[in-house]
């Protein structure tokens, strides 16, 4: 009984850490193959495309919900000791150094690493990535990395609009339901902006798309054989990727934000 | 007597404790036609893999021209080949045209009205209009699907050929209108080729040799005339359903 528990656990680290040994390699195969000529800018310019001018509408609904959610919960929490003034500067915090990134990362795993992992598994058991080796393309350096770069350009764009569409919801509601004047609330929020609260989203939002990408492809590249395996790769790829956009998230905060 | 364009000595290839074969070594010369058959999940598609470059056998190697695939041989023999998948394997993002031009979109030196004109010669070749060049390959039935398929592997009018059951999935009809095809192909390009089968049919109409893959091993294996009249057992098995 105890000796079995201790196998399945032993099972699971072995396994964890062959996972990641196989993304760790695969990592360095797109950086190794995707910095040499010729690069495929038609390719990524329609990854650009699709990681990023598709995914503007989800982004942005999503941002101006959770500023407009977040104003009425400060304003609310704000009232208990007299502090209601707090609402823009806290919004704007809250959106661009935290929510901005990672809502915007979370939903853009859920849309784009999703839709890699189908496409790519796809290719895979259909042996179009065995037709592109034997018509002398690399597959790696052909599909993964253009989708890694355009994803770790989109993200960071994605996310400034996010920052800016959520802290237009926090005024919209602001104004409307909380009593604020639009020119003081606006005035309040650039007020307590830093430099290093946009720098911090940017460099998060990169770091999410670059995990998106990755996640996406890895696990359609090596999806099982069969629709199912095509399958179970687009739920992994989505939840691998919204894991590590959460965990490295808080490793990242710490390091941007050194108490 | 041709040379030999194509040998493969002693591969042997396992899955962790699935032992696929063990030991094959075949050998085709030049502008033969050689099938290589057997039932379903012998082997087949995993030993063509190994012979194309595409899985790494476990032990043995393969010789083209004659000498070992490593280095610059590689790339002369990659130049060399063109492959047909089970599934004919079509990008879905691109038009019809471009899959079967496939090999000088990215060379640099094919203008889109030249990679274009290689499409529709090829098209022509495998008998489908010139019409079908801007679909995308979900438009297509099964069987153009194959067709294109081999538009897209003649494109640079290979040496040799390569086919991954030919006739899987398609009708009887269309199956022998892919079988002439094929001959017809090889023969107008004089190409060596290497075709996968469990199609009776398949390989009465385009091979000249023939193997049999069964339990890891090579079973059996001799001239097209030879097979129709051996005893051997499992190759009796084979002819028998098929032709009451
Ligand atoms: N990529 C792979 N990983 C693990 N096992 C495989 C793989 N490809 C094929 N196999 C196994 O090898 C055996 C032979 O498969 P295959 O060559 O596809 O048979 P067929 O003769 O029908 O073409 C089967 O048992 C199959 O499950
Ligand atoms: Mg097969």
């Amino acid at each position: 009984m105890i000796f079995r528990f201790f196998f399945k656990v032993g099972a699971l680290i072995f396994n964890l850490f062959f996972i990641i040994g196989a993304v760790s390699r695969f990592f360095l195969e797109i950086i190794f193959t995707g910095f040499a000529p010729p690069f495929y800018l038609k390719e990524i310019m329609k990854q650009l495309y699709r990681v990023g001018y598709t995914s503007l509408p989800v982004v942005g609904l999503t941002a101006f919900f959770t500023g407009g959610a977040l104003a009425l919960q400060i304003f609310e929490g704000g009232s208990r000791f007299n502090a209601e003034s707090v609402v823009p500067s806290i919004v704007a915090i809250g959106m661009v150094r935290e929510l901005g990134p990672v809502l915007g990362g979370l939903m853009v795993a859920g849309r784009v690493s999703a839709a890699m992992a189908a496409e790519i598994g796809t290719m895979k058991v259909t042996e179009q990535l065995d037709a592109l080796k034997t018509l002398s393309i690399e597959p790696v350096k052909y599909l993964v990395f253009p989708r890694v770069v355009a994803s770790a350009i989109s993200l960071p764009i994605l996310v400034s609009v996010g920052n800016t569409i959520g802290i237009m919801g926090g005024l919209f509601v602001g104004t409307t339901r909380l009593g604020f004047d639009s020119q003081l609330y606006l005035l309040n929020t650039l007020e307590f902006l830093t430099i290093d609260d946009f720098t911090s989203s940017l460099v998060k939002a990169t770091f999410f798309g670059t995990i998106i990408a990755i996640m996406g492809c890895f696990n359609g590249f090596y999806s099982k054989r069969g629709a199912e395996g095509v399958g179970r790769a687009t739920t992994a790829a989505v939840v691998s990727s919204s894991i590590l956009i959460l965990a490295s998230n808080y490793f990242l905060t710490e390091w941007l934000f050194k108490p | 007597m041709n040379p030999p364009v194509i040998q493969a000595q002693g591969l042997s290839k396992r899955f962790v404790n699935n032992e696929v074969f063990n030991d094959i070594n075949l050998s085709v010369n030049k502008g033969k036609s050689l099938a290589i058959i057997g039932g379903s999940g012998q082997g087949k598609s995993v030993l063509l893999k190994c012979l194309v470059g595409l899985m790494q056998p476990d032990t043995g190697k393969i010789l083209f021209d004659g000498e070992p695939l490593q280095g610059k041989h590689i790339q002369k023999f990659f130049d060399s080949f063109g492959i047909v998948f089970q599934g004919a394997a079509l990008f879905d993002s691109i038009p019809v045209w471009e899959n079967i031009s496939f090999k000088f979109k990215y060379s640099g030196t094919h203008s889109i009205k030249a990679r274009r004109k290689i499409a529709s010669q090829k098209l022509d070749l495998v008998g489908l209009p010139s019409s079908n060049l801007d679909l995308y390959p979900s438009e297509l039935s099964g069987g153009m699907q194959k067709r294109v398929g081999i538009a897209r592997a003649i494109a640079t009018e290979p040496k040799i050929l390569f086919f991954d059951e030919p006739t899987s999935g398609l009708d009887p009809i269309t199956s022998n209108t892919i079988n002439n095809l094929i001959r017809f192909i090889i023969k107008e390009l004089g190409s060596t080729a290497i075709t996968i089968s469990h199609d009776l049919n398949s390989i009465r109409t385009i091979a000249d040799d023939i193997v049999l893959l069964h339990k890891r091993k090579i079973e059996w294996s001799g001239s097209i005339d030879t097979f129709e009249k051996t005893k051997n057992i499992n190759i009796r098995e084979f002819i028998k359903p098929s032709s009451t």
